[in-house]
């Protein structure tokens, strides 16, 4: 008998917290009915009845065992492979029946097989380094190209002055080849680093 | 022929950001938490503050003063200072080769964690299936899915440091944008540095302001702030606690890298360096304590949430087992009604006895994190238990990522300060293809932490490659600028920048009390590796789900040796080579 038997446990108040219906004779029926209607549309033979299933055990919890007899045959069960497979097929449809699911409505022999979490074809990630690796990418060709650009400025700026001075045209002052406009940086002080290297050479 | 002027900050506002987004870097948001829980939690203020004061502050003046006042890279710094001492500056720049060269690795794995944050659920919410999909992973089972998700899905780690596995390519991959990234910010020098420095030093305090919103909103942050700030002050009277503290303040600051010098030679030599040491510091430490605010919330709401989930397990288990009604069984009566169990079906209870585990908040509180742990794992589990959890994952990497990049962007400046100001290089190459170049090499020797048993490697680095060589550094820069450089001229020229001298507190510091504090952690630390004998590692045992301690192989050992070597040999060889150098001009000019 107990091998063809199922302990099932309900978590109602888990699973509807404040919509949690009670226990009771009704809600056996229903299960019961669950269980012919699995049975039936497991072995396509219209044989299982209502009365076939028996439930005994019931607790607070909401658990108790039940057992499936084959009235064909007389008083014997339904074995309990047939009984877990047949389940297995519908488990979906007596779990909506009891607004319930795999973890809150619990036949202890049967495991459910988990649900794989969805995997898009190409991973998220790779979508969002790809779009960061484009855009930096795109940053430092920027940069580059503009300096490059901004030193050939340069070079025929200086190229151009010093056209300027072999022809005696430049009226910018100039002291030692530098303009003064350069020299004239916010830091107009004495540059302290030459005034202590007379220091540094006499202490040898 | 034409002087390069040398690149300037645009303002002083941009040195300041720079120092701040150097020095506030990933040891504020990680090790400092760590630290305030192990010694003491309110009371480690204490001596927090005194190393501050006697070591952060006036080491601190020191470098920018010496980077402002010779206008040059850590190498021609110190070779102006006194020509023996052109080792410091390369042993500077070395240790800093050696940082770049791992640190950025952090940044890889931010970037990892910040692309799969476009999830729902977040991939480290659950564990995987097995492959007959009957339940969840073995691994999986045995630790929990965060973890999980940072040693075999992140790293794939491998059981020890001999199995070196193969490069990992997505974590390659990250590691190669991480160094685009840096180059991105570094490739124009001052020009562009001075730009990113604005965000990568404000961004971080708007994220830490929204996750202290949000973490003290959190149910069971209460828990975790008082836990931290219940002063244990008899932790006091232990010695680790001031040189952890010391030790904390002397590393959060960066010093003897380079990196400081470098960013005050780009000032210009009026600027007031001793207002901004001040206020780096006082800021660097602030934000220490605000993060530790933040993650004791967090820590907090964990333990919280892990404390009532394991309840909860137990209240299921005896549900199930005594078939007792669904509701009978609270938080509040678990007690009496375990007694009650104990006395009705004393057989059944005794059998069930090693199943029921006794859930603490003191102990879930007590798992104390540091490092790569605290920032991957307890985070990613907190965030995993919030509202919206793609949202502050998301705000979370890239706080990380900020404060990883700025720091970043102190250690390149330290190498590549002292390559552009050396003529020879500078003449020969423009400083886009000096930092390429730099960035590329890193970025391959970078590919080992990349390895399975790259995270062991990461490890040895993290924990010895900068150290000793560092105090070590900081010491021979305070005594050769109090004593050989002579305190007096430093003085002058101090007057000279500032417009006033030093007064006797910065002297006080600068000739006594940081040269010895500096000198008993050197002591300490030698001491320390001296008598633990053979040093130890832990490598992840994927069969029991947990961390073991192994011992470091042969080879490991010497790479250690070569890296506290590599970089405090030069002090003494450069000192040599000056000497041998001045020797022989001294014959040649006197047999002439």
């Amino acid at each position: 008998d107990a091998q063809n038997a199922f302990k099932v446990r309900l978590s109602i108040k888990t699973a509807l917290g404040d919509n949690a219906y009670a226990w009771d004779a009704n809600e056996e029926y229903l299960f019961k009915a669950m269980v012919a209607f699995a049975l039936r549309r497991y072995s396509s033979k219209s044989t299982t009845q209502i009365s076939n299933v028996l439930l005994c055990n019931v607790t607070d919890r909401v658990s108790f065992w039940f057992v499936v007899t084959d009235s064909s045959k007389n008083v014997t069960t339904v074995p309990g492979s047939e009984v877990e497979a047949a389940i297995r097929m519908n488990r979906n449809r007596i779990n909506s029946a009891f607004l319930l699911s795999d973890k809150t409505l619990q036949f202890l022999k049967i495991t459910s097989t988990l649900s794989p979490p969805v995997e898009p074809s190409t991973p998220v990630w790779l979508i969002v380094f790809g779009v960061v690796l484009c855009l930096i990418v795109a940053g430092i060709f920027f940069l580059v190209v503009a300096g490059i650009q901004q030193r050939k400025k340069k070079n025929k700026q200086s190229t151009e002055r010093e056209n300027l001075e072999e022809k005696g045209e430049v009226t910018v002052t100039v002291e030692n080849g530098i303009p003064c406009e350069t020299l004239d940086l916010k830091a107009g002080h004495i540059n302290g680093v030459f005034a202590t290297d007379d220091e540094r050479f006499t202490s040898l | 022929a034409m002087e390069k002027s040398r690149p300037l900050w645009d303002n002083p506002l941009q040195f300041v950001f720079a120092c701040i987004s150097y020095a506030v870097g990933l040891g504020n948001v990680w090790r400092f938490p760590y630290l305030c829980q192990m010694y003491g939690g309110g009371g480690f203020l204490i001596p927090y503050f005194i190393m501050l004061i006697a070591e952060g502050m006036p080491l601190l003046y020191l470098e920018l003063a010496v980077g402002q006042r010779m206008r040059q890279g850590s190498i021609g710094a110190w070779k102006i200072i006194s020509p023996y001492l052109c080792g410091v500056g390369v042993a500077s720049v070395i240790v800093s080769f050696f940082l770049s060269m791992y640190y950025n690795v952090i940044n890889a794995w931010a970037f990892w964690y910040l692309f799969h944050s476009f999830q729902d659920p977040l991939p480290w919410a659950t564990c995987p299936l097995n492959s007959n999909r009957t339940g969840y992973e073995e691994e999986c089972e045995k630790t929990s899915s965060t973890q999980y998700f940072w040693y075999r899905q992140t790293l794939n780690i491998s059981p020890s440091l001999e199995a070196s596995g193969s490069v990992q390519w997505e974590q390659a991959l990250c590691l190669t944008l991480a160094w685009l990234v840096v180059y991105l910010c570094i490739l124009r020098g001052t020009e562009s540095t001075g730009k990113v420095v604005y965000v990568t030093a404000s961004l971080p305090y708007c994220v830490l302001i929204i996750y202290l919103i949000r973490g003290l909103t959190l149910h069971g942050a209460v828990n975790g702030l008082v836990y931290m700030f219940t002063p244990k002050l008899e932790q006091l009277s232990n010695p680790k606690t001031w040189i952890s503290a010391a030790t904390q303040i002397f590393f959060s600051l960066g010093l003897g890298f380079g990196s400081l010098i470098a960013f005050a030679s780009y000032n210009e030599p009026s600027n007031n360096c001793e207002r901004h040491a001040i206020i780096v510091s006082l800021i660097n430490s602030t934000t220490s304590i605000f993060a530790s605010i933040v993650t004791f919330s967090i820590y907090g709401f964990k333990a919280t949430f892990n404390y009532e989930s394991c309840i909860n397990k137990v209240i299921l288990l005896l549900m199930n087992a005594f078939d007792l009604e669904e509701g009978s069984l609270t938080a509040d009566n678990l007690n009496e009604m375990k007694d009650y169990l104990m006395a009705t079906h004393p057989q059944e209870y005794t059998q069930l006895l090693p199943q029921l585990k006794n859930c603490s908040l003191e102990a879930e509180l007590d798992t104390a994190v540091q490092g790569t742990g605290l920032a991957f794992i307890v985070y990613s589990e907190a965030i995993k238990n919030m509202e919206v959890p793609q949202l502050y994952s998301v705000l979370y990497f890239v706080m990380l990522l900020m404060l990883g990049i700025g720091s970043m962007l102190g250690n390149t400046a330290a190498i590549l300060t002292p390559l552009t100001d050396s003529r020879v290089i500078a003449a020969h190459f423009p400083k886009e293809v000096i930092s390429g170049v730099v960035c590329f090499i890193n970025c391959v020797i970078g590919l080992i932490f990349t390895m399975e048993a790259g995270n062991y490697w990461f490890d040895i680095f993290n924990d010895y490659a900068a150290t000793l060589s560092l105090l070590l550094i900081v010491l021979v820069e305070t005594i050769a600028v109090c004593y050989i450089y002579g305190i007096r001229r430093f003085e002058k020229d101090l007057h000279t920048m500032i417009g006033r001298k030093p007064n006797w507190y910065w002297k006080i510091m600068w000739a006594c009390a940081s040269p010895l504090l500096i000198i008993s952690l050197f002591i300490f630390y030698l001491t320390d590796y001296i008598l633990t004998g053979t040093l130890q590692y832990q490598a992840w045992d994927a069969t029991q789900g947990q961390l073991v301690t192994k011992d470091y192989p042969g080879y490991a050992l010497a790479v250690i040796g070569l890296l506290v070597a590599a970089s405090t040999m030069c002090i003494p060889l450069g000192a040599l080579s000056t000497f041998v150098r001045k020797r022989l001009k001294r014959e040649s000019v006197s047999t002439v």
